[in-house]
C-alpha cells in the first residue's frame, strides 16, 4: 500500500507541476486534472508491480509532511547560508590559488541510507568539502580543499548538518 | 522589480563565470570538481530565481500561461540541486578508484581503508 | 508588462561564452576525469542557458527540453563514472 500511495502522490505532483497555467480551476483546466488522476493511478499500479518484482520497498518517510517541511526549512535556512559561504570561499581560492587538499574520514553515526544521502549531498555543496566515498558503517570520506586538522570531528567539516540530516531522514 | 531580476541574473552569471575559471585555475580533477560543482549550482539557482521572478510578475499581470514558466523552472531548479552533487560524487569516486591520484595531498584516509 | 527579452538573450550569450571556456578544458584535458568534470559543468550551464532562452522567447517547451536534458546529463555522467570505475 505504501508503494502505491507514494507513487501516486509523487506522479500527481509531477504532472500538476508540468501542466500549471493551463486553465482556471486554480490554475489548471478540468481535462488536465482528470488526466493527472488517471495517469497517476496507472503509474502507481505499474510502479507497485515493478517494485515488487525488483524487491524494493520504499520507506514511509517519503510520505511524512513534517519531514518535507523540515527539509524546506533546512534548504532555505542553514543550507542556503552555508552554500553562499561555500561559494565565496571557492571564489577566494580561485583568485588566490591557496589550497591545502586532503581526504579525511567523517564518522557520521547515521543509519538510514536516506539520511546519509542528504548529508553527503549537503557536504558536497558546502564550504570546501566534496564527498568521495562511503563505507558500510556510514562513514564518509571527504575531499577537503583546505585541511585544518587531520583527524577532524564531524562538526569541523560539516557544522550541524549531521543533526539536520538525522532530523529530516533518520 | 526589474532591478531585482537584473541583480539575480548578475549574481548568477558571476558565479557561473567563476565555475568556468575554476576549471583552469585548480591543479587536479578533485579540486576542479569543487569549483565547478559549487559555483555552477549556486549560479544556476540565481538564474532560475530570476526567471521565476520574471514569470511570476507576468502571471500577476494576468497572463496565466506564465504559471507554466514558473513551475517548469522550479522543477529544473530542484532537479539541478539533487543531480549535481550526486554526479560530482560519482565522478570523484570513479576517478579515485580508477587510480587518478589527487595532487598536493596532506592527508589521505581513503588509501588505508581497503577500497 | 516588462520587456527584458534582449537582456535575457545577453545572459544566454554570456553562458555560451562560459561554455566555450569550459570546452577548452575538455580539449586540454590531461586525464579523463578532468574532461568529465568539464563536460558536467557544460551540461549545467547549458541547462541554465536553455531556461533563460525559453523565458526570452516565451517558449515553455524550451524548459521542458531543459528538464529532459538535465535528467539525461545526470544519467550519462553516472554512466561515464561507472565506465571509469569498471575500466580500473
Amino acid at each position: 500500500m505504501a508503494v502505491i500511495a507514494t507513487a501516486f502522490v509523487f506522479s500527481m505532483l509531477f504532472y500538476l507541476l508540468l501542466t500549471a497555467g493551463s486553465g482556471n480551476i486554480g490554475i489548471w483546466s478540468l481535462p488536465e486534472l482528470a488526466f493527472a488522476v488517471g495517469f497517476s493511478a496507472v503509474l502507481a499500479l505499474v510502479a507497485k508491480k515493478i517494485f515488487t518484482k525488483l524487491g524494493i520497498t520504499p520507506t514511509r518517510k517519503l510520505l511524512n509532511p513534517k519531514r518535507w517541511a523540515l527539509l524546506l526549512v533546512y534548504a532555505v535556512g542553514p543550507f542556503l547560508f552555508s552554500m553562499a559561504k561555500a561559494n565565496l570561499d571557492v571564489a577566494y581560492r580561485v583568485v588566490t590559488g591557496k589550497i591545502r587538499p586532503g581526504i579525511v574520514k567523517v564518522e557520521t553515526g547515521l543509519k538510514s541510507h536516506l539520511a546519509t544521502t542528504v548529508l553527503a549531498n549537503s557536504i558536497t555543496l558546502t564550504p570546501g568539502t566534496l564527498t568521495i566515498d562511503l563505507d558500510e558503517k556510514g562513514n564518509l570520506y571527504v575531499h577537503w580543499i583546505y585541511v585544518k586538522s587531520k583527524k577532524p570531528r564531524p562538526e569541523e567539516v560539516c557544522g550541524n548538518f549531521v543533526k539536520w540530516a538525522g532530523r529530516i531522514a533518520e | 522589480m526589474i532591478w531585482a531580476i537584473y541583480l539575480l541574473f548578475g549574481i548568477g552569471l558571476a558565479f557561473q563565470a567563476l565555475g568556468s575559471v575554476a576549471l583552469h585555475r585548480f591543479p587536479d580533477a578533485y579540486t576542479r570538481l569543487h569549483g565547478a560543482t559549487k559555483c555552477t549550482t549556486f549560479g544556476s539557482i540565481f538564474i532560475y530565481l530570476g526567471v521565476m521572478l520574471y514569470g511570476a510578475i507576468l502571471f500577476m499581470e494576468g497572463q496565466t500561461s506564465y504559471a507554466g514558466l514558473v513551475s517548469h523552472t522550479f522543477l529544473v531548479l530542484v532537479l539541478i540541486m539533487v543531480t549535481n552533487p550526486t554526479g560530482a560524487h560519482a565522478i570523484a569516486r570513479a576517478a579515485y578508484r580508477s587510480g587518478i591520484k589527487p595532487k598536493l595531498l596532506v592527508v589521505d584516509e581513503l588509501r588505508g581503508a581497503g577500497k | 508588462m516588462i520587456e527584458i527579452a534582449n537582456e535575457m538573450l545577453i545572459v544566454g550569450a554570456a553562458l555560451v561564452v562560459f561554455i566555450i571556456v569550459c570546452l577548452a578544458r575538455v580539449v586540454l584535458g590531461k586525464t579523463i576525469a578532468d574532461r568529465v568534470v568539464a563536460v558536467d559543468t557544460i551540461n549545467t550551464q547549458l541547462v541554465a542557458a536553455l531556461v533563460v532562452l525559453g523565458a526570452a522567447f516565451s517558449q515553455i517547451s524550451f524548459i521542458d527540453i531543459a528538464v529532459i536534458y538535465a535528467m539525461l546529463a545526470f544519467v550519462s555522467t553516472l554512466y561515464i563514472a561507472k565506465y571509469l570505475e569498471d575500466k580500473a
